[in-house]
């Protein structure tokens, strides 16, 4: 493959990265007053990254001598990625200027770790995993503490470093002895060397090594401790940010290490995925259920999600990859809804609050956000009509027909377990005397993008389920 | 397309739909005409479906067929069994708006909405001809219920409104996987394929009780039906009515549906199972309904108990059992629904359901008494109305399949008679001593209004069933020849207009 061409397999990273570098330059020139329009500047990047993964970045195949993948598979999750970016971008300056600590670095670090994601998403190699990680995570410990001044922020951010520091050794690691037993780091060459000289008990520990780094950052039990406090202590943008493009990474890593790298072991990492998907369902259910916060509530539903999706992928097919991308697609419009409708939350001093118990009666006070917010919940619980119930049923419909009969019925009753926690926040919001008024906001930007994630999860967005399948299939397709 | 030119079934679904945003954005005021205009217009579209429904005609008529979602699509037909609910939903509709017209006060928009939502959603169940729609429809009447309940019920709402919600939605999962199963062994999810698909025998036990977790819940049956008496009390009147009317009958709907036809062989053989369950909750629930003190406790386990009526009809794998439990669906609808209004028009006056804070209403309340009376005696299933009818075919059903089961089923009309007259006769009858009880007012004409065309309909049915039984006939005989390969025969050896087997054809086949 020419260079050219390789460069054009990754021209979505190029235009994220370069342009980040020159925003920086700006930052560094203009100071903070020219966040605002750096922000809406990466916007536009984001918006250029997307538009050209239409051309060579979804269809090149292998690029830079196999280290990086530029398939069907890695588009669609880089225009999910991007799109979850974009929107934590934007947000964030109107956000940041109330507490007066918008920073032109924001939208930068968003940049990189946007950046770092992609890569991951086309990682053909597992040292191109390591480095598109690495990249992602830094810019996301950096986020994490981004209001230094604030106790539980840089708490946050410390946390984040000191277990997302433990997660890389333990994935590097795995790493080592992935290639020790099996004298490559590629992707293909790994699936060749298990194919042909079949599992030995050296590659069984570096998988279950990686797949213990990887479980860290989609935050899936065992590995999800770090998650509710890094949650409720980040900026809210910031846990709007981390609750959705990084989980999409993340997920499509795994998707990549599983079925790509591993794809002749499935019986090996089947086992391991099933009991991580059910430790997540149920404890994301389970422990959700005594919070008073509602970042730290969205916090263990965003573990029960992964464990939903961690069910597709458990299946090992291609129906079951593609309904992964499906719950992926669905779950960044849900809690990204979520996310926006908290970021509207602030009393009448205009301080930002978490406490479920603010929420109270808030369908009388401001009915249109109860109702919004009512929608994702109803959502994120997977009761049809609305749209997060047909994730469920992709999920579960791949389970089912890769014969993972009472798999699938377990998670069906652990999402009963997680529906109680839903339906509190909806008989908060309906059913109690109103609380104290919370501040009204002229946000159009952000009560615009609420009404777009409402009306993609309204019955409405079943219309585009021959879209969505269509294009998840064909990205499936392209790791088999 | 179908005999009308356009389609039908979606205008019924639709109509509501729109209806309940607009209401979103309306007053109080606006929002009931809204609501009150709608429900109406479905109800003339109904009548319109009925009329022109072909009785005899093809199996499934006014069939839609859009293929939108990709792995499934915008299926809708019905047959007879299926226009008869319709018609019970969209009749009972404006009823429910009346009802609320003055009993609501908070909220009042959201309220219409909830309900015109519930209307188009209860359509969607019976319509649905591809079995993820009919799932989709069936679930997502948990929503507007929930907030109904949540929001305007009693003072135990919240707790009623979480168990409504929580038992519904764990059959219902169950259920869900089991479809799943199906389609991908039948490579198709629509409804009428699927009726005629032959499932393994030992996979139909497992999908059955799959099934049977969920349409057990919403019937409800004993042990599972907990949840219903709690949300009956709690729920308003209206809701009381939509709930006891009309989403109890999905359940026995979805027996009808799915059950017997999809897995006959696995309904022929947990057949005891459905009996024991039937059976301890006719028994059980009618005295649990004697001793009650909360009226509308006390229609709520009449519920329960009526529908075991169907449960044990539906099973007795033969026409009059299956027929007489359709029709004890429909009168039980009318009648519950009736009762539960009644029990309203007095809440309303007095805001207690105690039964011993009233007495002697026959006195100052004429107009009220010969109503309540009247679906007392339906409910008790007196010839002439219309529980008589279907509950005569079912226990006759019954007592074919398992003469057991049939004596068991009798007892329920003889305790529902001490239950209901017993509730009658401390309300209605008895000195009226009670200064604010004497000060209540007889139905006001918004009142009567909301009854009269119940009664009128409970003697239709009771006197000429023709008319209600004549568009199902046919749709029986269907789920009847899937099931009867399947069922051994039961033990009362009937020998309806039949000659005696003659002893020695017996022997022949042995």
């Amino acid at each position: 493959m020419t260079g050219s061409v390789t460069l054009a397999a990754s021209v979505p990273e190029l235009i994220l990265s370069i342009g980040a570098l020159v925003l920086l330059l700006v930052a560094a020139w203009r100071g903070d007053e020219a966040s605002r329009g750096v922000s809406w500047a990466a916007a536009a990047l984001f918006v250029a990254a997307s538009v050209s993964l239409m051309g060579a970045p979804s269809h090149a195949g292998s690029a830079y001598g196999g280290l990086y993948r530029a398939d069907a598979f890695a588009g669609f999750a880089k225009l999910l990625i991007y799109i979850a970016s974009a929107v934590s971008v934007v947000l964030a300056p109107a956000w940041f200027s109330r507490s007066g600590v918008m920073r032109a670095e924001y939208p930068v670090l968003i940049l990189l770790s946007a950046t770092g994601m992609g890569i991951m998403a086309s990682a053909g190699d597992l040292l191109t995993l390591y480095v598109g990680l690495e990249l992602q995570s830094l810019a996301a410990y950096v986020l994490a503490s981004f209001m230094r001044r604030d106790l539980r922020s840089a708490e946050a951010g410390l946390k984040y470093f000191v277990l997302g520091a433990l997660a890389s050794g333990i994935l590097l690691y795995g790493i080592s002895l992935l290639y020790g037993f099996t004298g490559t780091t590629q992707f293909s060459g790994l699936h060749a060397a298990v194919a042909g000289r079949g599992l030995s008990t050296g590659i069984l520990f570096g998988l279950v090594f990686v797949l213990a780094g990887l479980a860290f950052k989609i935050s899936a039990v065992p590995f999800h401790m770090w998650t509710p406090d890094v949650y409720e202590g980040a900026p809210t943008p910031v846990t709007a940010f981390f609750a959705s493009a990084p989980k999409v990474a993340a997920m499509a890593l795994m998707v990549r290490v599983t079925v790509e790298a591993m794809g002749p072991a499935t019986d090996a990492w089947r086992q391991i995925i099933i009991f991580t998907s059910l430790a997540s369902i149920v404890l994301g259910a389970v422990a959700a259920i005594g919070q008073t916060n509602i970042k730290r509530l969205l916090a263990y539903s965003s573990i029960n999600n992964v464990g939903f999706a961690l069910l597709g992928l458990a299946a090992g097919t291609p129906e079951g990859v593609s309904s992964v991308l499906i719950y992926m697609t669905v779950y960044i419009a849900m809690t990204l809804g979520s996310f926006l409708c908290i970021i509207r939350m602030r009393d009448l001093n205009g301080d930002p609050i978490e406490a479920i118990a603010a929420l109270s009666g808030l369908s009388r006070t401001r009915p249109a956000l109860a109702a919004a917010l009512g929608m994702f919940m109803f959502s994120l619980a997977g009761i049809p009509p609305l749209f997060g119930f047909y994730p469920k049923l992709a999920v579960f419909s791949a389970a089912t027909n890769a014969g993972l009969f009472w798999l699938a019925v377990a998670g069906a009753v652990g999402s009963v377990v997680g529906a109680y926690y839903y339906l509190k926040i909806v008989k908060t919001m309906y059913f109690d005397e109103p609380a104290a008024p919370l501040e009204k906001s002229d946000d159009k930007l952000v009560g615009g993008l609420i009404a777009v994630s409402a009306i993609a999860i309204s019955p409405l967005g079943y219309l585009a389920i021959p879209m969505l399948s269509a294009a998840t299939f064909v990205a499936a397709k392209a790791l088999f | 397309m179908n005999q009308l030119g356009f389609p039908i079934l979606t205008a019924l679904i639709a109509v509501p739909t729109f209806a309940a945003i607009a209401c979103l954005f309306a007053d109080a005021k606006a929002a009931r005409w809204i609501a009150l205009g709608v429900t109406l217009l479905d109800l003339a579209l109904g009548i319109l479906l009925w009329a022109t429904y072909q009785v005899g005609g093809p199996q499934w008529q006014f069939v839609e067929n859009v293929g939108l979602f990709g792995s499934f699509g915008w299926a809708l037909g019905i047959d007879g069994i299926a226009l008869m609910l319709i018609v019970l939903s969209v009749f009972l509709m404006p009823i429910c708006i009346l009802a609320s017209w003055e009993a609501i006060e908070k909220r009042v928009p959201e309220y219409m909405a909830a309900f015109l939502l519930m209307e188009a959603l209860m359509i969607g169940v019976f319509a649905a001809q591809d079995m993820f729609l009919f799932y989709i429809f069936f679930e997502a009447g948990l929503i507007p219920m929930y907030l109904i309940i949540g929001i305007w019920g009693g003072a135990e709402r919240i707790y009623a409104s979480y168990k409504f919600f929580l038992y519904t939605l764990l059959g219902s999962m169950l259920m869900l996987i089991a479809m799943l199963w199906m389609a991908n062994f039948a490579h198709s999810t629509s409804i009428p394929v699927l009726m005629n698909t032959d499932f393994p025998p030992h996979v139909q036990t497992w999908l059955f009780l799959a099934f049977f977790a969920s349409f057990a819940v919403k019937m409800p049956m004993w042990p599972v039906h907990t949840w219903l008496p709690d949300a009956h009390v709690q729920a308003p009147t209206a809701g009381s009515v939509i709930l006891a009317g009309v989403l109890l009958k999905m359940g026995g709907y979805g027996f009808i549906r799915f059950s017997l036809p999809m897995f006959p062989d696995a309904s022929a053989e947990l057949f005891w199972l459905v009996m024991t369950l039937s059976g301890i909750g006719i028994v059980y629930t009618s005295l649990v309904a004697l001793v009650q003190s909360d009226m509308k406790k006390l229609i709520a386990y009449s519920s329960v108990a009526h529908m075991a009526f169907v449960t044990f009809g539906l099973f007795a794998f033969n026409r009059q059992g299956l027929e007489g439990a359709l029709m004890v669906m429909l009168g039980h609808g009318l009648v519950s629904g009736a009762l539960f209004l009644c029990v309203g028009v007095v809440y309303d006056r007095l805001h207690t359901r105690e039964i011993a804070r009233y007495g002697g209403l026959s006195n100052n309340m004429p107009r009220y008494a010969l109503l309540f009376l009247l679906f007392t005696m339906a409910s008790v299933g007196l010839p002439g109305l219309s529980n008589f009818p279907g509950e005569f075919l079912a226990m006759m059903g019954t007592y074919q399949a398992s003469s057991i089961a049939g004596f068991v089923a009798v007892t329920g009309i003889i305790t529902g008679a001490a239950y209901m007259l017993y509730l009658y006769r401390r309300v209605a009858y008895g000195p009226l001593d009670k200064p604010d009880v004497a000060a209540m007012k007889d139905l006001s004409p918004r009142e009567l209004v909301l009854l009269v065309p119940i009664a009128l309909v409970v003697i239709w049915m009771g006197v000429y069933p023709e008319s209600f039984m004549a568009p199902m006939r046919k749709d029986v005989g269907v789920v009847l020849a899937r099931t009867d390969r399947a069922w051994k025969g039961g033990d009362a050896k009937v020998a309806m207009n039949a000659h005696p087997k003659p002893a020695h054809a017996e022997g022949a086949h042995e």
